[in-house]
């Protein structure tokens, strides 16, 4: 039998938390048994579920990426009875960590070709995993640009990561806050993400590059016909979708979108295939 | 391996009790609680209740109880310990006077449980149940099991089929490895004269629909908002047809008791507006023609194309606890018959 | 039953509702009847009325796709006419928001179209517990504290916390219900002894002064849990000590969080 069906945890010490905005935490986990960590692998693009024992489980996707080693991160917001917990939590603390579960981006099929990473508010989580790790391959793949918006200044996470990939010369990161969100000192971008994304147009080639959109659904609804416009084929955009969850292992039955479970086929999927299912995401 | 047929009197059944409670088995059967008959744990076969054409709820609980441990924990001074559950402990379990719907809806239920992965406490119980099911000398207007691809005296997740062939007198179809277990304890089984066969003794229930149109109606009705909504009008939004239903087996994980207490699994029903509830407050089925529309579309449309199963076998639980008469007969049937 | 068909016809045709809201042929023994949602003045011979009919149809007006529907006539019961009192008192119906259709054992339909006549029609009914229903209650009231523990925790043994005494019941009309409220948790959601015992006393008093005794949520409930003797219980308590009977008046105040100078304070002991 193996960890992910009996539903047991594996033990997990928070060794690092960063505050991201005052409601977002990121906690860096480690395995308390390091044998368990030893033999634990995960690929980019998958979640698993967290939980403080006594307050029960939440779904969050892993955050860092494969490439790094020995350690997990998570990134969430308190908003609920689990996340309300886990922000009270210090490091040393104990959590359970199920998984990893669900499908991952197919990051090898994109090697060679050019990534468009585009992200609004919490929603960049699992883009960062995927972000870095192409980062760390980087030979191996074409341009890559990154457009990323939150309502305002203060709503955007990994400020210190987003400082970094400006700063790098293989990188085109391109921020952005609502109108009404910028500081005084804010020197990117002001507007939603869709219409920064139609501005930055012309810069961005959509031949051989596959684009990866994770947001808000109001954002991703807007996102898709930039992209559409921009010639980029359905196939080559992907998202993740962020359904309730209770088991992660498709049996809870309630994070279906039609016939597709988010847990199994999920989270990640193409716009190609999204077009096909009915929109209960 | 082969179905074997022999015949067993009441006098010996009577034997076979005591002697599965001399084992330490635990009985369940179908039995009297105030005005209903529901499964409950019996000793004596005097105790149980065969003439009612079905009960109020399913054996499922047998297999997937409404809450069960998944672990405890502790958690004190920074440290966590869990303590798994003893799957030795659970009872060696003989569920006697089942329906043959019943024994079916066992299949679907393995079928949710371990399409994928082994769901490892739902297999640990179903290892240690035996099915005694007995067919059906009569069916009432809610059951449609022969249009769910069962029928009155299908063996399909039973280890032993028994049909009353005379007062007393009992047809025994042995039908698994287990079934013959049970049936090599049991003293006095005669052979079966080639002659006797149970189709005499069996309730006639008319197919109502025809299942193939079933799915792809649904998968044409699925944008129909008018339809749906029309459709369940009257829903109250309860889980009684889930919680009834043999086959349904949606769950929550809730954790309980603090720093030192257990994480438990709950029975969940998908026409509950918090099923799906986003922590954000979006909700993916956020009315209650939806939910109706997905309870329809899992069953019918979603399980077969994943699970290779019906999520449904026909016997009509829902409809008759349904507070508000959804008779999923009619409601299968109005998309069946649905003008493409 | 033709006087109904032929009311139903007139406001249908006339405009006067969007929707009549009554009782039809329910489909076998389990449901002689069952509430069937007219649209059109020719589908009013569906309508029905007779001793089977007993759900409260007023829980449909707190359904919000129901709602979408338009004005509704309701046919509606003694109790249902009550309910539609208690939820004007809740702020839950305005005047004019549905017209009632009051039906009686004879048959008799009385159309209501302001919560005045109904309060009217309302105060002519007798509003006390059957002698049936009185016998029943003395009986579990004559239970001592144990026997009546043991009581509810034998019934309680079976909720299954389906949620159909939820559904069902007109009153219970929260958008977010206290079980699902989970900061903090104040109800364990499992389907055990503790939160089946929590679930529904907690149900019972959060209708304590606002159930009218329609029955519904027993007749909901799959496994038979006597729940009317919970609702039947407060409801004398409230009757006795506030002197206050709920879906009397479109305008009254909640029994349970009104303080009055001259409430009894026996219980402060």
């Amino acid at each position: 039998m193996s960890m992910a069906d009996s539903f047991k945890p594996y033990l997990m010490k928070i060794e690092q938390i960063s505050d991201e905005t005052p409601d977002v935490k990121t906690m860096r986990l480690v395995f308390s048994d390091e044998r368990e960590g030893k033999n634990f692998s995960f690929r980019t693009g998958q979640f698993g579920e967290y939980s403080v024992f006594g307050e029960g489980e939440c779904t969050f996707c892993i955050a860092s990426p494969p490439t790094r080693q020995g350690y997990i991160e998570c990134t969430f917001r308190k908003a609920g009875r689990v996340t309300s917990a886990l922000s009270g939590l210090e490091p040393g603390e104990i959590i359970g960590f199920r998984g990893p579960y669900g499908n991952i981006f197919p990051i090898s099929d994109w090697e060679g070709k050019n990534l468009l990473f585009i992200a609004g508010g919490i929603a960049l989580p699992p883009m960062r995993s995927v972000i870095w790790n192409v980062l760390d391959l980087r030979e191996r793949y074409g341009n890559i640009t990154i457009v990323y918006g939150a309502r305002t200044v203060a709503d955007l996470v990994y400020k210190r990561e987003l400082a970094e990939w400006a700063g790098r010369s293989d990188v085109k990161l391109i921020s952005t806050v609502d109108p009404g969100g910028e500081t005084p000192d804010w020197k990117g971008e002001i507007g939603f993400v869709p219409t920064v994304l139609g501005r930055a147009a012309p810069a961005i080639a959509s031949r051989d590059t596959v684009a990866v959109v994770c947001g808000p659904p109001v954002m991703i609804k807007f996102t898709f016909p930039v992209l559409t416009k921009l010639g980029f084929k359905p196939e080559n955009i992907f998202t993740t979708l962020e359904n309730r969850m209770k088991c992660g292992v498709g049996k809870c039955g309630r994070c279906n979108v039609g016939k597709y479970f988010v847990c199994k086929d999920g989270p990640v999927f193409t716009f190609a295939q999204l077009k096909d299912m009915p929109q209960e995401y | 391996m082969e179905t074997e047929k022999k015949l067993i009197g009441r006098g010996e059944l009577e034997k076979l009790f005591s002697h599965w409670r001399s084992k330490g088995k635990r009985i369940l059967a179908p039995k009297k609680i105030g005005a209903k008959i529901d499964f409950a744990a019996v000793t004596t076969l005097e105790e149980v209740c065969l003439d009612q054409v079905q009960t109020v709820q399913s054996a499922k609980t047998a297999v997937f109880p409404r809450v069960e441990e998944l672990f405890s924990f502790k958690n004190k001074d920074g440290r966590v310990e869990i303590r798994e559950r003893d799957q030795g402990a659970l009872p060696e379990t003989v569920i006697f006077g089942l329906r043959p719907c019943d024994d079916a809806a066992f299949a679907v239920l393995k079928a949710i449980f371990n399409w994928d992965s082994q769901d490892p406490l739902f297999s640990a119980r179903m290892e240690k149940v035996a099915v005694i099911g007995v067919s059906c000398p009569r069916a009432d207007e809610y059951c449609f099991c022969t249009s769910a691809g069962g029928g009155p005296g299908g063996t399909t997740g039973s280890d032993i089929l028994l049909t009353e062939i005379a007062p007393g007198e009992y047809l025994a179809e042995i039908i698994s490895e287990k079934g013959r277990v049970l049936a090599g304890e049991a003293a006095g089984l005669k052979p079966c004269p080639a002659s006797v066969s149970k189709e005499a003794h069996l309730a006639k229930v008319e197919p109502v629909f025809a299942l193939e149109r079933v799915a792809p109606a649904l998968a044409r009705l699925f944008d129909d908002n008018a339809f749906w909504v029309e459709q369940s009008l009257r829903c109250l939004g309860c889980g009684a047809c889930a919680y009834v239903c043999p086959a349904c087996a949606c769950f929550d994980i809730q954790d309980e008791g603090g720093g030192s207490g257990q994480r438990l699994r709950c029975w969940d029903s998908c026409g509950f507006g918090l099923f799906t509830l986003h922590t954000s407050g979006h909700n993916p089925r956020p009315v209650q023609s939806q939910r109706w529309r997905q309870r329809l579309m899992h069953k019918f449309s979603y399980m077969p194309e994943r699970q290779q199963v019906l999520g449904c076998v026909g016997c009509g639980r829902c409809s008759r606890a349904c507070p508000v008469d959804m008779n999923i007969l009619e409601h299968l049937r109005s998309v069946a018959e649905a003008k493409p | 039953m033709e006087t109904l068909r032929n009311k139903a016809r007139e406001l249908l045709a006339s405009k006067t509702v969007q929707m009549v809201i009554g009782y039809g042929r329910g489909s076998g023994e389990a449901a002689p009847a069952r509430a069937v949602f007219i649209r059109a003045a020719a589908e009013a011979e569906s309508l029905i009325f007779d001793a089977s009919c007993q759900q409260n149809l007023a829980v449909y007006l707190m359904k919000p796709e129901v709602r979408q529907l338009g004005k509704a006539a309701l046919v509606a019961t003694p109790s249902a006419l009550r309910t539609i009192l208690q939820l004007a008192a809740e702020n839950q119906v305005k005047d004019h928001d549905l017209l009632a259709l009051a039906v009686d054992a004879q048959g008799e339909v009385t159309p209501l179209a302001t919560l005045q006549t109904i309060e009217a029609h309302v105060a002519a009914l007798d509003c006390n517990l059957s002698a049936g229903e009185k016998t029943e209650l003395q009986k579990y009231v004559a239970l001592d504290p144990e026997q009546r523990r043991q009581f509810w925790q034998e019934e309680f043994a079976r909720c299954l916390k389906c949620y159909a005494c939820r559904g069902a019941c007109p009153l219970c009309y929260c958008s977010r219900c206290t079980v699902e409220c989970n900061q903090p948790q104040w109800i364990p959601v499992p389907a055990h002894d503790l939160g089946n015992l929590e679930w529904n006393v907690m149900r019972a008093m959060h209708l304590a002064g606002r159930c009218v005794n329609c029955g519904d949520c027993s007749r909901a409930c799959p496994v038979g849990i006597p729940l009317y003797l919970l609702n039947q219980r407060l409801l004398s308590e409230v009757l006795a000590n506030f002197n206050f009977r709920s879906g009397m008046a479109a305008k009254a105040d909640n029994a349970m969080s009104t303080f009055k100078p001259d409430d009894p304070e026996d219980f402060i002991r």
